[in-house]
């Protein structure tokens, strides 16, 4: 044994798996950064009695039409009340609505889309058609004729018909994307398989097919959301949804927002940016989740 | 041409009957009508025999398939009906606002071919620099912002800066043209944003498929200036899908129209949409969805028969 040989190291490559909110934050650093905005809006309109200074519905008339200031960061409106407390309070309004009408919507038309693909045939060539009506209109004038034919409806506070009203517009675009997923995994073996095994035709729709079209389910939802507070938002703004004294970004631009913001733009700068900036992040984050889980798809 | 023109517009029929129907009956599944909203209204208490005498009137009380007849008897002579609210004819209401708001529309188009093709083709050709990365920004930014919202920026920042309002009433551009442009300019802008917005995303990845033809690389290897190579070649034949979204948002801008014309006060056919729906003024409901699923028809033949323009092989037969 001579002296000075060296010792033999063995470096053991450890394989470890990055967790996959890692493994999509690398990849996708704009939709990770999407992705924090969302989270902080959710926290903030969750627990918004915590994060708002004020009460978003206390009147004071002191203090009507303060610009931004050290007391009210957003200056207040022509009742007195704290602007930025009733931007995260609105926060609230439109994320709950946007998140129950686009998961309403999406739901439903991911059923149709798949219904639609494995039953084939007449049923599907009528069903499509009928989307195609549907997918014809703007979301709004959709939103505006379900409206039209509802009315209001309040149940707690929230209204029924209001959710309705903008999940019926998302409903063609996802039974479309969702329909052309679903078509290639009709097509698959284990789909005769089970088929064979005489199941009955609800099972091998949600227990077979549902969990695989979840790709273009979630990515379609994403880009729901931003499409549902943008139209809360339109809704509230033309006085067709969302009632005062609930605080909604759209409502804090009309109303009496419409006769002050020439002299004080606070009133309109604020709930408008606060509109952008969530349907933006719900856009990218929902750009980058289709990037990372399925390059190929456009929708 | 003229058969295949003559095809297309016969195929258009089953298209707006199918509406026709949807929109008729979707009005009336749900009970409560405009006499409700019309009596009711103000608080009042009207009683059983006011609603019933005044539905009489407005021929509410015929059978559904009575009132479906007269509809599309109606709708064939293009009678649409009168207005449940102000008893004028449906069709006198929106001509008196379709010139307006079609000249937002077209005056929204020509904004958005203007910022969305150069916009569009230099984001392609400067992929991944800055200056695509802005832009990037810009587009996405365009879906985002809601476009009332834009409205209300501009009038502010008009203010602010320039100390000056758009003139506030309608004149109709063969009367005063500076008037009527320094008018409806910003509510085309400001639906126009987002328009452009789309049309300048697809122009660049249409842009960036385009580059890699081979007519591209023969015409550089010709010795083409890049300028002709990027103007003449290029963006001539990126040209149709950019076209596709070009006419599938302008069907659309009615959608935009509804909220902006709200803000920059404009008596539109958006307005006029918006307080139908308020008022459950069901005839004219029926002829707003009606003329909203006609322009999305005609838009599309438009943009059908454009493609034979900008694509000398595509022929009609």
């Amino acid at each position: 044994m001579t002296a000075g040989a060296a010792p033999v190291s063995i470096e053991v490559q450890r394989i470890r798996r990055r967790s996959p909110l890692v493994a999509f934050s690398l990849a996708q650093p704009l939709g990770a950064v999407s992705g924090i905005a969302i989270v902080v809006m959710g926290i903030g309109a969750l627990f918004a009695e915590y994060a708002a200074p004020y009460d978003p519905v206390a009147i004071d008339f002191a203090g009507i039409l303060s610009p931004p200031n050290w007391s009210h960061w957003f200056g207040t409106d022509a009742f007195g009340r704290d602007i930025l407390s009733r931007v995260i309070y609105g926060a609230r309004t439109a994320l709950a609505i946007g998140f129950l009408s686009a998961f309403l919507g999406c739901s439903v038309g991911a059923i149709i889309g798949v219904a639609s693909a494995y039953f084939g045939g007449r049923t599907d060539i009528l069903v499509q058609r009928v989307m195609d009506v549907l997918l014809s209109f703007p979301i709004i004038v959709l939103a505006l004729v379900v409206v039209a034919m509802l009315g209001r409806f309040l149940v707690l506070g929230v209204d029924v018909n209001l959710i309705l009203a903008i999940a019926v517009p998302m409903l063609p675009r996802v039974a479309r994307v969702v329909r052309s997923s679903a078509l290639t995994i009709r097509e698959l073996p284990y789909i005769d398989a089970v088929r064979v095994q005489g199941f009955g035709h609800a099972r091998i729709i949600f227990r077979h097919m549902v969990p695989n079209v979840v790709a273009p389910y979630l990515i379609m939802l994403t880009a729901s959301i931003a499409q549902a507070i943008l139209l809360e938002a339109s809704l509230s703004f033309l006085g067709l949804g969302v009632a005062e004294p609930t605080p909604s970004w759209g409502l804090m631009l009309s109303g009496n927002a419409s006769d002050f913001y020439r002299e004080a733009p606070w009133m309109i700068l604020f709930p408008g940016l606060a509109i952008s900036v969530a349907v933006f992040a719900f856009n990218l984050f929902g750009d980058s989740l289709r990037d990372w889980l399925d390059p190929k798809f456009k929708v | 041409m003229l058969a295949y023109l003559v095809n297309r517009l016969l195929l258009i029929v089953p298209t707006l009957l199918g509406v026709a129907v949807l929109i008729f009956f979707m009005l009336r599944v749900v009970p409560g009508d405009i006499v409700e909203v019309k009596l009711r209204g103000d608080g009042g208490n009207p009683t059983q025999e006011t609603v019933e005498l005044e539905r009489k009137r407005l021929g509410l009380d015929r059978p559904l398939h009575v009132q479906f007849k007269d509809w599309m008897v109606g709708l064939v002579t293009l009678d649409l009906g009168i207005s449940m609210w102000t008893e004028r004819p449906v069709t006198e209401e929106i001509a008196l606002r379709l010139e307006l708001s079609l000249q937002v529309a077209f005056m929204a188009t020509i904004v958005a071919i203007l910022i969305a093709l150069p916009l569009g083709t230099l984001s392609a050709l400067l992929r991944d620099t800055w200056v695509d990365y802005v832009i990037r920004v810009i587009t996405i930014a365009g879906l985002a912002v809601p476009s009332f919202w834009l409205g209300m920026l501009t009038i502010v920042s008009l203010l602010f800066f320039f100390n000056w309002l758009p003139p506030l009433t309608y004149t109709p551009i063969y009367v005063d043209p500076w008037n009527n442009i320094a008018q409806l300019i910003w509510p085309a802008v400001a639906v126009g944003y987002r328009y452009a917005a789309v049309t300048a995303r697809m122009m660049r990845s249409s842009i960036i498929e385009v580059m890699n033809e081979d007519y591209i690389r023969t015409a550089r290897a010709k010795g083409v200036y890049e300028r002709f190579v990027v103007v003449r070649h290029a963006m001539r034949n990126a040209m149709l899908p950019a076209l596709t979204v070009i006419g599938l948002e302008f069907a659309f801008l009615i959608g935009g129209l509804v909220v902006t014309e709200q803000v920059f006060n404009l008596n539109g056919i958006g307005r006029l949409f918006v307080q139908a729906v308020s008022r459950s003024d069901f005839t004219l409901i029926q002829a707003m969805v009606m003329l909203t699923a006609v322009i999305f028809v005609l838009s599309n033949l438009v943009v059908d028969l454009l493609y034979a323009v900008f694509d000398p092989r595509i022929r009609y037969k």
